[in-house]
């Protein structure tokens, strides 16, 4: 089976694990965007939710602040968005520390990756957060009050619990997104699996060969990430009736 | 939640922590072969790469090869993402406003590639109405479009794109380095096409060779690379990391 | 608009103002004049590839999105597939899968090298035409499909009672209920499509990102190029929230 396909697609070789097949480096770049988007992703929740908070509690300089932010992400490309702060991020960085008598730091690729999608992230979860909180129905929270429970306890024991089960569509969304974003990362030069892809393309011409197959380990992410999000949903949706909350 | 904000904390610690003592040289993560290109296993290979390891050792500095985009690559150095460009970089003016360099160490001529009878020559008669393919950000583009502007000139972003492009018929001819070209031509894809000779010498854009891009101020930094370069040059390990690439020493005249 | 004007915004346009008078004066924006010609032309480029883009990647999605809806198994589970695999891959890998991929196979037979599309495939721009397409038909025929179903079966039904044939309800009835309800989502899909289009610049074209990158790369300026472009996307977003609300004012809300 398998030499029968090796001979009608003498390619395929190519993406053999060990050189002179480029299977580990694609396995690599996949490690590396992952990684990123593990890191974006979290950075991206806690932005959210302490924006989400400022947006619904904040003062109205905060709240004006925090939709400036929003709406200049969602403006500007992604793409612009990456080149501009990769650059200036790290070069504030620097031009302060210099400024304060230290020597440059060096951001690695892996931290800038992440700062800059996680900004990008950050800016989609906040509306994610707090659409979710403002959907939990306010009955629970008022009777929640009439019990005597202290506010904090509310948050975290009624809130928190019916804003999840609202959140998880959208937040395995930004999930995909921030995956797919990562790619992006390729144009200034980072070794994630669109880039390490593009490498072994080039380098041995057989560019449908790797194209194809950086495109299934994608897909395969994204349909992995889509079980795994439904058992979350289905675990936070528990003790909830059909078409509960949030619907 | 918090465990996930500790773990990034801590990476970004780390992650500036560690890195502050080796040299991070900078090289254009594409194939640019026989200069620097990724192979199979994940590592970088080539004349320049084994060059930057000789210099470092001879100027006695920690290097790490980085490779960053070559789009990017001057902002990488001057915004401090790199301390260094060995990345076949020509010493130009244009870039001297920007950047400093050290001495040249090498300096090949520039020539035309394009499809085997095409009867297209170096020249603007020969270019004129044809697409020219040239990389970004480089002598040639600049040199493209002073001395063919008859040419429609396309851009790529790595040589290698241009290349592909030629293969495909998508342009009619690419301007680039000898070396690089002559190691395309003889690849399996190159058998498309021919070298139809040098353009003609024009100092002020081709510049005066290739060298070590620094920060400019970097003195310290550039004193320790023209060390290094004249060094491998004197003690003959320049001719000992070129002998398995080259038939004859690059380092021009 | 009084509310709008309350101290505290006033403070923080001020402050706005002085940050964009010393962008202005510190920055360097004096090879703003030459390359002036060439933004003109990215913008249009930019534009261009939106609009022709987002019209016929909407017109894919209408049956992408009936076929999931409706449509028997073998229209559902392609129509399906399709949209999952678009909406599972980075658009990056899919342009390049095309151009560098695709685009690197045709020259190989000579029947296509000598044909009268070859003028065409030589160039970058059908590439990103397509990728692009098939992108945004990809992720509007999932909001396509829950259109088509989210419309109340009682519509159908009175149509189907008033012996009305099945193509002359989808046409009049069901297919105009659907993009009215889809329309809210367009206005924000249209957004992103726009935000999609700078990816075409690592294919070639030359669309307003890359014009910037070419200002980027010919002058060594880093920052005023980029801030310029995140101006020039900011106003093109701000038009297209604009027309939609337009739009969707004209459409009526309720068409019963």
């Amino acid at each position: 089976m398998l030499e029968t396909l090796l001979e009608a697609f003498p390619t395929l070789a190519l993406l053999a694990w060990e050189p002179p097949g480029w299977g580990a480096n694609l396995v690599r770049g996949l490690g590396n965007s992952i990684q990123i988007a593990l890191g974006a992703y979290a950075l991206g929740l806690v932005i959210g939710t302490a924006g989400a908070f400022g947006k619904l509690h904040g003062g109205p300089v905060t709240r004006d602040l925090l939709a400036v932010y929003t709406t200049v992400v969602r403006a500007v490309p992604e793409l612009v968005l990456i080149l501009i702060l990769y650059f200036a991020v790290t070069d504030l960085v620097n031009q302060g520390l210099v400024a304060m008598g230290y020597a440059r730091v060096q951001i690695s690729g892996v931290v800038a990756g992440i700062a800059v999608l996680g900004v990008v992230q950050g800016a989609y979860s906040i509306e994610v957060i707090r659409g979710a909180i403002l959907a939990v129905p306010t009955g629970q929270l008022e009777a929640a009050r009439a019990m005597g429970m202290p506010p904090l306890k509310a948050a975290w024991r009624i809130t928190l619990p019916l804003m999840l089960s609202n959140a998880i569509p959208g937040l395995a969304n930004l999930w995909l997104i921030a995956t797919k974003d990562t790619a992006l990362l390729a144009i200034v030069g980072f070794a994630e699996l669109t880039l390490q892809t593009r490498q072994a393309a080039s380098s041995t011409k057989a560019f449908m060969t790797f194209f194809l197959a950086a495109g299934v380990l994608y897909l395969l992410v994204t349909l992995i990430s889509g079980v795994a999000f439904g058992r979350i949903e289905k675990w936070a949706r528990r003790g909830q009736r059909d078409g509960g909350a949030g619907s | 939640m918090k465990n996930i904000l500790l773990t990034t904390l801590a990476a970004l610690a780390l992650g500036t922590a560690a890195m502050a003592e080796p040299v991070k040289v900078g090289i254009a993560a594409e194939p640019y072969p026989p200069f620097a290109s990724p192979d199979a296993a994940g590592n970088w290979i080539g004349w320049e790469v084994d060059l930057i390891g000789a210099v470092c050792a001879a100027a006695e500095l920690d290097c790490v090869i980085t490779p960053v985009a070559w789009d990017g690559i001057i902002p990488s150095l001057t915004s401090g993402q790199i301390d260094a460009i060995m990345a076949s970089m020509s010493i130009t003016a244009d870039r001297m406003q920007t950047i400093d360099f050290s001495d040249k160490y090498y300096n090949t001529p520039t020539v035309i590639v394009a499809a085997k009878g095409s009867g297209i020559t170096p020249t603007a008669e020969g270019l004129a109405g044809k697409i020219l393919g040239v990389q970004v950000s480089t002598v040639h583009q600049d040199y493209a479009q002073t001395h063919f502007a008859g040419a429609e000139i396309k851009l790529y972003q790595t040589q290698d794109e241009a290349n592909q492009d030629l293969v495909a018929g998508r342009i009619d001819a690419t301007q680039a380095d000898s070396i690089a070209l002559d190691d395309f031509l003889k690849s399996d894809t190159g058998a498309c096409c021919e070298n139809v000779g040098a353009v003609a010498d024009d100092q002020a854009i081709l510049g005066l060779g290739v060298g070590v891009g620094v920060r400019k101020g970097d003195d310290a930094l550039k004193a320790k690379f023209n060390a290094g370069i004249a060094k491998i040059i004197a003690d003959g390990t320049y001719d000992k990391v070129s002998a398995p690439y080259f038939a004859s020493s690059i380092y021009g005249g | 608009m009084s509310g709008f004007w309350q101290t505290h915004r006033i403070v923080m346009a001020a402050i706005g103002a002085v940050i964009v008078m010393l962008c202005a004066i510190y920055l360097r924006w004096d090879w703003l004049p030459k390359y002036l010609p060439l933004i003109g032309q990215g913008i249009w480029q930019t534009l261009w590839l939106l609009v022709v883009t987002t019209f016929f990647g909407f017109l894919l999605a209408i049956p992408l999105g009936l076929a999931q809806a409706a449509g028997p198994w073998y229209l559902a589970a392609p129509a399906k597939a399709f949209c999952t695999v678009i909406r599972g891959t980075p658009l990056l890998l899919q342009l390049w899968l095309l151009y560098y991929g695709l685009g690197s196979l045709f020259p190989q037979f000579p029947a296509i090298r000598q044909s009268e599309l070859w003028p065409y495939l030589r160039q970058a721009w059908p590439y990103a035409v397509f990728a692009l397409t098939i992108s945004f038909a990809g992720y509007e025929g999932e909001v396509m499909r829950g259109a088509f179903k989210g419309v109340p079966g009682g519509q159908l039904e009175a149509a189907k009672a008033m012996g009305m044939p099945r193509l002359t309800i989808l046409r009049r009835i069901w297919l105009p209920l659907a993009i009215q309800r889809a329309l809210p989502t367009l206005g924000g899909e249209t957004v992103l499509q726009l935000k999609a289009t700078p990816l075409v610049a690592t294919i070639t074209v030359v669309d307003i990102y890359a014009v910037a990158s070419r200002v980027r790369q010919d002058t060594f300026i880093v920052y005023e190029p980029l801030l310029l472009l995140a101006v020039v996307y900011m106003i093109v977003t701000g038009l297209i929230v604009l027309a939609f609300r337009w739009l969707e004012n004209r459409v009526p809300s309720r068409v019963a």
